[in-house]
Order: C-alpha cells, then sequence, then structure tokens
C-alpha cells in the first residue's frame, strides 16, 4: 500500500522480489544492520526524514472511532476461553519499581512460571519484564519454565543519558542473560526532528543486543503526543530493526490506548506488505482488565491478522492484568465468579 | 416672424426594444413582435415576441454564467447590485414614463413605483453579505465534528415577473433571484413588457456579467412552458403565472424536481418584503469534518 | 474470516421484543381494523419468517386518519409550547428507555444489524425528539418571524431503510411545531411505527395527533392526494417524489422531498488512507448501502488507485455477513426479495457493461435475502451502475486525474445529495466542498448523522431540509 512513497524512493528502495512467509521470523542481522530492504531511505537525515513525513496521514478522530468500533465486539464462551488463554500466554510480566528486591522478583517469576497454581493447565507468561539488575535473579527464577526474561535499557524510562551509558546498560542486561531488551527512543530527538539520530541509537542498541536478544523500541507514545507522530515513529523503529514496537514504559499519564495500538498494528501490516519483514507489537501499561486484553486482540485479529496472534509477536505489558484474566479463566471453568483471594498475590 | 412659428415640430426617434439574453440584446430569433399599448390603447412599441428557442437560448446564457457570479465574492454582488441602482436612478425620467405609460398611473404615482424600485434594488444588494449569516451557521453536532451549513444558489432559475406591476413588482422578483448568486431567465409582464425591457439596458451597462439576468417578452404562456420542462433549469418563480397556468407549470417542473415558488397574492409591492424571495431559491449544504481530537495523550476514547 | 480467533455466535436476545400476531392501524389513539379488512405479513428479511400480520390501510381509512388528526389539529397547535415540548421530551426518554427492544425489534423487521440499531438508529431516534422537543418553546426565536404557525395536517410517508429514524424525523419537527400528523410506514417495515403507536399511549399524547396508517403505495397516494392535508413530507426514491409533486401541484399544500443519491466518495493522493478506505466501508455497506446518501461512487485519485483498491479488498474480508441479531454482525439481509431483485439486476448489468466484479469470500445464509459486498472497478461515468442509484452493497470504483475532473466527475448526476472528501490538505477540502452540489459533504468521515444538522438535497435529490432549525420551515406557514 505504500507503493507511491516507494515511487517517490524509487531509486532507493528495492522491492522484495519474493512473498514473505508470514510464520518465519526475520533473521537477525549481523553487526545490527536492519534486514529489510528500504535501508536506501535511512541513508541521510534528509532522506529519512522525506520518508517519514511522506507516510500518510492519521485522522484522529477516525482512527480512534475505527478502534471503538472494534471494542464492540462481543467474545463469547470457546473464543472468549482461547482469547484468555492466549492473552495470558502474552503477558510480560512486568515489575520496574525503585523498591523492587530479589524476592519479589523470585516471587514474579514464579507466577509467570505457574500463573494459576490450582490449575496447571494454565498457560505460562510471555516474560518477566524487569529492570537489568534484575535480570540474572529473574532467569534464576523462571529457569526451565520457557518464559522469557525482558529487561528495560538504556536508562529506561527517560532515556535521558549519553549513548554509551545506554550502550552499557544494554550490554549488562544481555550479559546477564536478558533474551529481550526494552529499549526506550530518545523523544527529544524525535520531537526535534533529529530523526536519523533516534535511527542510529536504535540501530546501535540493536547491535548491542547481538544475536541472542530480541529488540523492544518503546516509543513513549504519550510524550509523541500525536498519531502522525506515532506513525513515523512506527516506520522508523522498523527501520531500525526492532523486533517489536512498544508503546509506552507505563511511567507516564497515557499508556497503550486502542486508537495507538491500532494506528502501530497498521504499521507492522504495512512494513510486512512491503518488506517481507514481520515485526511485533507490544501495548504496555493501563491494560488492567481481561475485557481490554480482548479488545486488543481483537484489533490484532482485523488489522495484522492471525499472524501476528501468537507471543512471538504480540505482547501485552502488564502486570494486574494477568489476575484479572486467571479470575475470568476460573469463572469460565467453574461457572462461578471467583475473587482476588483465588488468586495469588505478587 | 409668422414663418417662425411654423417650425416643424421635432419627431422623436422610437425605439426599437429587443430581448435581453447573454448580455446581448437579439431579436426574437422567430422574427416574431407584438403591439404594446397604454392602458387607453394607444400604440407604445412593438415588443419581441419571444419563442421556445429564445427562452433554450437564455437558460444556456444563463447557465454560463451561473459559475461566475455563484463564485463571485457577495461583497462584489453587492457592489454590482448596488451599481444597478444607481444606473436606475439615471434613467429615473424614462422608466417614469414607460411605468406610466404601462400601468395607467399618473406621473407621481408612476415616480413613487420607480422609487420604490431603485429602493429595492438597494435594499437586495445589502443583503448579498448578509444572507449567509442569518440562515446558515454552525451545527453543535454531538461529536468531534465541525459541522457547518451554508446557503448556495439553487441555479438557473426561471422567474415569471408579475403580470400586474410592470417594473417594481418586477424589480421585487428579479433582485432576491440574483443576489444570492442563481442566474435568471425572466419573463416580462405579457401587456405591460416595456420597463423589463429597459431594466435590460440599464443591467447590461452597470458590471452585472452578461447571462446573469435574461429578460424574454412575449406571451407568458408560451415562454414559461419550455422553461417549466427545461431539465437544466433548477427553479421556477410563478409570480406572474394565473391559477391554471400555475398548476400546469407546476406539473411540468416536477419532472426534475425544480423548486417552485407558487404565486401568492400581493396587495401592495411596496411593502418591505421578507426572506422569503430569497431563501426560496437557496440550497443549505453542510459540511462536516473531524475537529481531531488532542493527538495520543488527550484521547477522549 | 478464517481464523484461530472466530467470534464464537453473540445473538442479541429476541425475547426482549414482544411482538404480538396481529397489528391494526392507529388512528385517533387506537387500534383499528382496516374498514375493507384487508392485511398483510410482514416479514423477517434474514429468515423470511412472518412476524406480524398488519391492517393494510385503504382509502376510507386514510380519510379517517386525516380526519382524526384535523379534529386534534386544533387543541394541538393552540397548546402553549412549553406543553408540546414536554410531550416530545417523554417520548424521547421512553424511546431511550425502550430502546434496546425497539433495536431489536427494527432489526428484525428490517434485517439491518442489532450493531447498527443499537448504535446508530435508536440513540438518532431519542436525539431527534430531545432536540426538536426544545424547539416547541422557542419558535418565534427561529427565524420565521415572532409567532409562526403550524400548518395543520401533515401527511408523512416514509421508507423501509431507516424506519423508526425516518419516523423520528418526519414526526418530530412536525409536533414540535404544532402540527399534527398521519404517517404510513413503508409495507415491509411496518412494526416500530406501530410500536411507537404505544409510546405515544405511554406518553399520554392526546389521540388523533399521531396516526399510522401502514399499508402500500395506494394509501400512500391517498395520503399525498387528501384536500385536508396541509403538508406533504416523503422520503423515498425520486420516482415517486416527482409523481407526488405533480399530485400536490396547484393546492396550497406545502411539500418537501428527501429523495435518492448517487454520492461521491472522493479520495485524493494524500489522504489519510485508513482512515479513507474505513469511511469508503461505512459509505456503502452502512445499512446494506441501502441508504440515500451512501457513498456509491468512489472516486480515486489514479496515483493511488492500485494501494487503496488492495487495502479496500483487504478490509472487506473481514467483513462479516449474517445473523443481523449477532451483535459482530456488519452486513445484515437486504430488506427484501424486490430489493434484492433489483440490486441482483443491477449488479448483472454492470458486468454485461464490462465492469469488473469483485467481492470477498463470503457464505451466504440458506433463507432470507441476501447480497455479498460488491465492488466493481473499470466503472466509467457511462456505465449504469454509476448513475443509478442501486441501494444495495455495491460500489462503483471510478478514477480522476486533477480535483477538476474529480470535482465534474462527482457533479455528473441528477442527484445532489451527499458526498466525501478525502485529502489532508484543508484548503483542497474547502476548495472541492465549495464546488460540489451537493446537500451533504463529509470531509474526511462519512454517513454522520445529528438532530442539529440539516439533511437534505440538492437537484433530483429533492428540496427542503431535515434536521436543525432549518427543519422547522417544512412544518411552518412561512
Amino acid at each position: 500500500m505504500y507503493s507511491r512513497y516507494a515511487r517517490r524512493y524509487a531509486r532507493l528502495v528495492t522491492m522484495p522480489s519474493t512473498a514473505p512467509s508470514p510464520k518465519r521470523s526475520a533473521p537477525l542481522a549481523q553487526g545490527g544492520a536492519p534486514s529489510h530492504t528500504l535501508t536506501d531511505v535511512t541513508a541521510s537525515d534528509s532522506t529519512l526524514r522525506r520518508f517519514l513525513h511522506g507516510l500518510p496521514g492519521v485522522d484522529a478522530v477516525g482512527l480512534e472511532a475505527r478502534a471503538a468500533s472494534l471494542g464492540t465486539r462481543s467474545i463469547k464462551t470457546t473464543s472468549k476461553a482461547y482469547a484468555i488463554d492466549l492473552a495470558i500466554s502474552m503477558v510480560d510480566l512486568t515489575t520496574l519499581e525503585g523498591a523492587d528486591t530479589p524476592g519479589k522478583v523470585r516471587a514474579l517469576g514464579a507466577k509467570a512460571a505457574h500463573p494459576d497454581p490450582t490449575d496447571r493447565t494454565t498457560p505460562t507468561t510471555a516474560a518477566v519484564c524487569v529492570y537489568p539488575d534484575m535480570v540474572a535473579v529473574a532467569k534464576e527464577a523462571v529457569a526451565g519454565s520457557g518464559v522469557k526474561v525482558a529487561s528495560v535499557a538504556t536508562a529506561f524510562p527517560a532515556g535521558r543519558a549519553a549513548l554509551e551509558v545506554k550502550l552499557a546498560d544494554v550490554r549488562d542486561a544481555v550479559a546477564a542473560g536478558a533474551d529481550e531488551i526494552d529499549m526506550v527512543i530518545d523523544r527529544g530527538a524525535f520531537l526535534s526532528g533529529h530523526y536519523l539520530k533516534v535511527h542510529d541509537e536504535i540501530v546501535a542498541v540493536k547491535e548491542a543486543c547481538g544475536t541472542s536478544a530480541r529488540l523492544k523500541v518503546i516509543f513513549e507514545t504519550g510524550e509523541l503526543s500525536t498519531y502522525d507522530n506515532i506513525r513515523r515513529a512506527s516506520w522508523l523503529g522498523m527501520l531500525a530493526g526492532a523486533d517489536f514496537i512498544k508503546t509506552s514504559t507505563g511511567k507516564v499519564a497515557v499508556n497503550a490506548t486502542p486508537a495507538n495500538t491500532l494506528l502501530m498494528l497498521e504499521a507492522v501490516r504495512d512494513f510486512r506488505a512491503q518488506t517481507g519483514v514481520q515485526i511485533g507489537v507490544k501495548p504496555a501499561g493501563g491494560i488492567r482488565t481481561s475485557k481490554d486484553a480482548i479488545k486488543f486482540l481483537v484489533l490484532v485479529n482485523e488489522t495484522a491478522g492471525e499472524d501476528w496472534l501468537d507471543n512471538h509477536w504480540f505482547r501485552f505489558g502488564a502486570s494486574s492484568l494477568l489476575n484479572d484474566l486467571l479470575m475470568q479463566r476460573q469463572k469460565l471453568a467453574t461457572g462461578r465468579y471467583s475473587g482476588p483471594d483465588y488468586v495469588t498475590v505478587d | 416672424m409668422s414663418e417662425k412659428s411654423e417650425t416643424i415640430e421635432r419627431l422623436s426617434v422610437f425605439k426599437t426594444y429587443k430581448l435581453y439574453v447573454g448580455g446581448k440584446f437579439p431579436r426574437s430569433e422567430s422574427g416574431r413582435v407584438y403591439e404594446v399599448t397604454d392602458s387607453k390603447g394607444k400604440w407604445l412599441a412593438n415588443a419581441p415576441q419571444a419563442s421556445r428557442k429564445d427562452a433554450r437560448d437564455a437558460v444556456v446564457a444563463a447557465r454560463k454564467a451561473f459559475g461566475g457570479w455563484a463564485g463571485a465574492t457577495a461583497y462584489n454582488r453587492g457592489q454590482v447590485l448596488y451599481r444597478v441602482a444607481e444606473m436606475l436612478e439615471g434613467r429615473r425620467g424614462q422608466f417614469v414614463r414607460e411605468v406610466a405609460e404601462a400601468e395607467g398611473l399618473s406621473k407621481a404615482k408612476a415616480a413613487a413605483q420607480v422609487d420604490a424600485a431603485v429602493d429595492r434594488w438597494v435594499w437586495y444588494a445589502g443583503w448579498t453579505d448578509k444572507i449567509a449569516q442569518v440562515v446558515g451557521g454552525g451545527n453543535p453536532v454531538a461529536g468531534p465534528f465541525f459541522n457547518l451549513s451554508s446557503p448556495e444558489p439553487t441555479g438557473v432559475v426561471t422567474v415569471l415577473a408579475p403580470q400586474e406591476s410592470s417594473f417594481l413588482g418586477l424589480v421585487s422578483v428579479v433582485a432576491p433571484v440574483i443576489a444570492t448568486g442563481n442566474t435568471a431567465v425572466v419573463i416580462a409582464s405579457e401587456r405591460a413588457p416595456l420597463p423589463a425591457l429597459s431594466l435590460g439596458e440599464v443591467l447590461a451597462t452597470s458590471d452585472l456579467p452578461g447571462g446573469v439576468v435574461n429578460v424574454l417578452s412575449g406571451r407568458t404562456a408560451e415562454i414559461a412552458a419550455p422553461l417549466a420542462a427545461h431539465q437544466d433549469v433548477n427553479a421556477i418563480d410563478l409570480a406572474g403565472a394565473d391559477e391554471a397556468l400555475a398548476k400546469e407549470l407546476e406539473v411540468a417542473a416536477a419532472d426534475n424536481l425544480k423548486r417552485v415558488l407558487r404565486p401568492q397574492p400581493v396587495d401592495d409591492w411596496s411593502a418591505t418584503p421578507g426572506l422569503d424571495r430569497i431563501t426560496a431559491f437557496l440550497e443549505t449544504k453542510t459540511v462536516w469534518h473531524p475537529t481531531g481530537s488532542l493527538g495520543a495523550s488527550g484521547s477522549s476514547y | 474470516m478464517a481464523s484461530a480467533f472466530e467470534y464464537a455466535p453473540a445473538p442479541e436476545s429476541r425475547a426482549v421484543v414482544d411482538i404480538a400476531p396481529s397489528y391494526g392501524l392507529f388512528i385517533d389513539g387506537e387500534f383499528a381494523e382496516a374498514a375493507e379488512g384487508k392485511v398483510f405479513k410482514t416479514v423477517s428479511p434474514s429468515t423470511e419468517e412472518v412476524l406480524a400480520e398488519v391492517a393494510q390501510a385503504g382509502e376510507a381509512d386514510v380519510d379517517r386518519a386525516v380526519k382524526a388528526a384535523r379534529k386534534a389539529f386544533q387543541k394541538w397547535s393552540a397548546l402553549p409550547g412549553a406543553e408540546r415540548a414536554k410531550y416530545l421530551f417523554r417520548i424521547a426518554r421512553i424511546i431511550q428507555e425502550r430502546s434496546r427492544e425497539l433495536a431489536v425489534l427494527e432489526t428484525l423487521d428490517n434485517g439491518k444489524p442489532i450493531r447498527e440499531t443499537r448504535d446508530a438508529d435508536l440513540p438518532l431516534v431519542a436525539a431527534h425528539f430531545f432536540y426538536y422537543a426544545g424547539w416547541a418553546d422557542k419558535l418565534g426565536h427561529a427565524g420565521f418571524g415572532t409567532e409562526p404557525k403550524p400548518l395543520g395536517v401533515a401527511g408523512q410517508v416514509i421508507p423501509w431503510n431507516f424506519p423508526l429514524l425516518m419516523l423520528a424525523w418526519k414526526i418530530a419537527p412536525a409536533l414540535a411545531t404544532g402540527n399534527t400528523v398521519v404517517l404510513k410506514p413503508a409495507e415491509t417495515t411496518p412494526l416500530s411505527a406501530l410500536f411507537f403507536a404505544d409510546v405515544c399511549r405511554q406518553a399520554g399524547l392526546p389521540r388523533g395527533v399521531v396516526n399510522i396508517v401502514p399499508g402500500y403505495g395506494d394509501a400512500g397516494a391517498a395520503l399525498v392526494g387528501h384536500p385536508d392535508v396541509n403538508k406533504v413530507a416523503f422520503t423515498g426514491s425520486t420516482a415517486v417524489g416527482k409523481e407526488i409533486a405533480r399530485t400536490v401541484a396547484g393546492t396550497r399544500k406545502k411539500l418537501t422531498l428527501e429523495l435518492g443519491g448517487k454520492g461521491a466518495n472522493i479520495v485524493f493522493d494524500d489522504a489519510p488512507i485508513d482512515q479513507a478506505v474505513e469511511g469508503i466501508v461505512s459509505g456503502i455497506f452502512f445499512n446494506q448501502g441501502q441508504v440515500c446518501c451512501a457513498g456509491s461512487r468512489l472516486l480515486v485519485q489514479e496515483s493511488v488507485h492500485d494501494e487503496l483498491l488492495d487495502s479496500l479488498k483487504r478490509r472487506l474480508g473481514t467483513l462479516r455477513l449474517g445473523d443481523p441479531l449477532d451483535k459482530n454482525t456488519d452486513i445484515g439481509a437486504i430488506n427484501s426479495a424486490e430489493q434484492l431483485a433489483r440490486i441482483t439486476a443491477l449488479a448483472e448489468r454492470g458486468e454485461a457493461e464490462g465492469a469488473e466484479r469483485w467481492s470477498p469470500a463470503c457464505e451466504l445464509p440458506a433463507s432470507g435475502y441476501w447480497f455479498a459486498p460488491t465492488l466493481f472497478t473499470n466503472v466509467s461515468q457511462a456505465h449504469t451502475i454509476a448513475r443509478d442509484e442501486i441501494f444495495g452493497p455495491v460500489l462503483s470504483v471510478l478514477t480522476f486525474r486533477t480535483p477538476d475532473e474529480a470535482v465534474a466527475k462527482a457533479n455528473n448526476t441528477p442527484y445532489g445529495l451527499s458526498a466525501g472528501i478525502w485529502t489532508e490538505k484543508g484548503s483542497r477540502i474547502l476548495a472541492v466542498a465549495n464546488k460540489l452540489r451537493a446537500g451533504v459533504v463529509w470531509s474526511n468521515t462519512f454517513n454522520k448523522f445529528d438532530p442539529t444538522s440539516p439533511f437534505g438535497g440538492y437537484k433530483e435529490s429533492g428540496f427542503g431540509r431535515e434536521g436543525g432549525r432549518h427543519g422547522l420551515e417544512a412544518y411552518l406557514d412561512v
């Protein structure tokens, strides 16, 4: 669908000659170089800027209306059970407090591996998400469960540190065994139009992730403020080699919303259509109920499609959401409404 | 001395009255004329007896003029209409004589009619840039949308001028039609067409673009029938039609759903008109646009 | 949509509405049989199940209804506006209270998805009564003179596409201004109007103020031609509208007509594409395209034609067609066998004339009246499907190269009801909107309605406006 931009960049862009294989993960490129075919777009500040500003605009009212309309889908019975298990399996169970301790992180890891101690058929969560200094503890806590350890890095959440400091942060987490790195972009650079700086920083972080860790790029959509910015940031992140694009840190007033997630889902859909490379999406912050989570899954299903209905491609950054999903799961199993005493406090 | 008193009185120059179509003054393509007399039966002039082809030509001229006239600024239309009033004022004597002869009025009464007609042009000249604020405006819809209703001219309007009031009545039905940007094909009073044909001469010298007003004289019923049925005419004012003709024309007008202003009894054309004759030939266009929310951080849902 | 994530059926409960086996005409506050004893059946278009038997009004019944309305007019018009207002406020509130019931009823009788009756029709119905209620005691401030008078008895004929909403558009302003009404609902969708009669009863509305006479075209003709009717309001086809205009010619009856359309939805190359796709879908598939202001002609700039069509087709693949009572249904049933036949014939004509037909993979239910969402590409202005109103889920796609060409093509129709513009450039929106000869122009949105917003057409789409302050004029002697 972005062929007109491709045309505009006819000399810069090489279209993929083979159809993408949807389930295949994009091969991790060596040395941090992105694996897509739009590399020439990022040749200079001005080509990048022209590309990002050439993306179609977003009409805010129309976007929000579409997100709201998908929110009215009514999910019942077997579909609901499927959706709840899928949602549990997509949770990045998160603790990002100054007061985090090894004890707290161990409890979280146990919960991720066995979300419902009364029902061993409950899927594990996708990952636990912690600060870099807790990666080793987390890794130990989830060992053998298949649960991944994600770590925020790059001077999370503000991202206001020198690049070397950020990279050291990343290397530290990766060295401690992190499977995934959740970085924040430099919103200041983005808002002042220094897109290439943002891009290069992502590329550098990607390189620091090496071949073992997947990179999630957090835009802090609440600070980007406009939908046009969110679309541009999404493409910028994907061009720079993100494995996931992620809405927010959970540390500002507005985090994941159906509308901004819908917009990012459109971006990954269009990016794959153009480059053949599939990128994941992670809304984070503010998703607390099963009802909310199911609405997000409907957004995924009807926007990016079922190829993304898998925790390799879609995650929820959340903490309290998990208990609500578990209570709903118990309700479906027993027919009774559950209560907070029947799920674990962590 | 005696020879001097026997000087021959100067023979006046008659005017050949012509149609006014597309800014030009053609004779009827049919070559027909009919005799126009004063109220006592005295011959005044031979007026062109327009045919259905003249009517067709007038519609073509009016359609051609529509885009430019409707697209002119309201201020510009107001200035042009005011210029018409200025030109009329300068020809006051001529119109007083023509109205007096046409309607059998005294000089004083005819003068009052002409003065009222000039004042009416001035009144409508002032409306051009006010009507949109009176009949249009923003609508407070329940949602994140800016919603604005504006009046727009209907298009080409056929006007059957009143049969009795040959000038004040005429002006009172023509001015409101064109003030808002419509263009008009006017059928003059059948019995008293001369003031209308002279008005054409005034309009031609008033900066009014050719084709905005087209004046036809002749048999009202004969000219009106093809105009009422014409698929490129958008509306019809039946002021000059009697009951039977009005019904016949209204039926014909239904073929393309013309806006029809039915004839209404008018006791006194000099009374202050309301907005009815303006609004009868206006369409309301409503344009919606999202207002946009405040962005992601301020999104409403 | 084949997916691991199938939404299980989520049907709205039919039990919330209690449909009687038979209904009478509602005249002078009472239900009565038709004078000739005729009845007709109304069916659910999605299943062809008979919902009820309804008395069929004839000329004598219409006459009786007009007499009842005439009798009620004197007292009703003499009521202080504030009192009339309170009746209308009551009606608005009762409709809100009963909206779930009425939404289900409307979906059953019309075939449209419950999602639409629940989220669009019913909220708009209540809002319309609420809006005009407030005008009843403020008419002297509406710009129609200090003491504008009602016309008398209003004869109103409404279509089947938005049965209750069209009733609201007709009855609310008529009553607010002090008129009494005789309303003929469409023969395929009489039920919500008859339920509205019950709403009037609950509201304590004086007898004869609202009379409902279900029936066929002959009843409508009798109503429109009745000598004691002072006002005729019609929403429906342009052909019938012209017939009505001929009928009332030479009378003093005031006439407003809201007729057909062939709306152009214009997409420029700098449009917000994802929202434009949604707008196109809403423009032609809302209510199965059975909407007079549908954006049935997509005019797309050639430079974005291919990618827009790709996006549009992908999006159409996600539309869910089926049981209208299922809350997840996007596309419901066509209203009648007759309408289905008309849509089918026009679509076949499109193919025969060489346009390229496309529909998403879409299974149609075995019973009921169904038509898959359909696109025609390679359409030119000369094709029948680009000129005739199809009134169904069929979109004709045309292209243009420049804004001038877009405007020329958009206006190249005898209709003039609606149009859409999609571009991120503000000045282009204003310039194009200015040149479009259409009564409603949606820019970067489509199919939005509001009681405060005047609605109605240019040219052969009719005359007069419904909604807003403008909507009062049709019912006042001005």
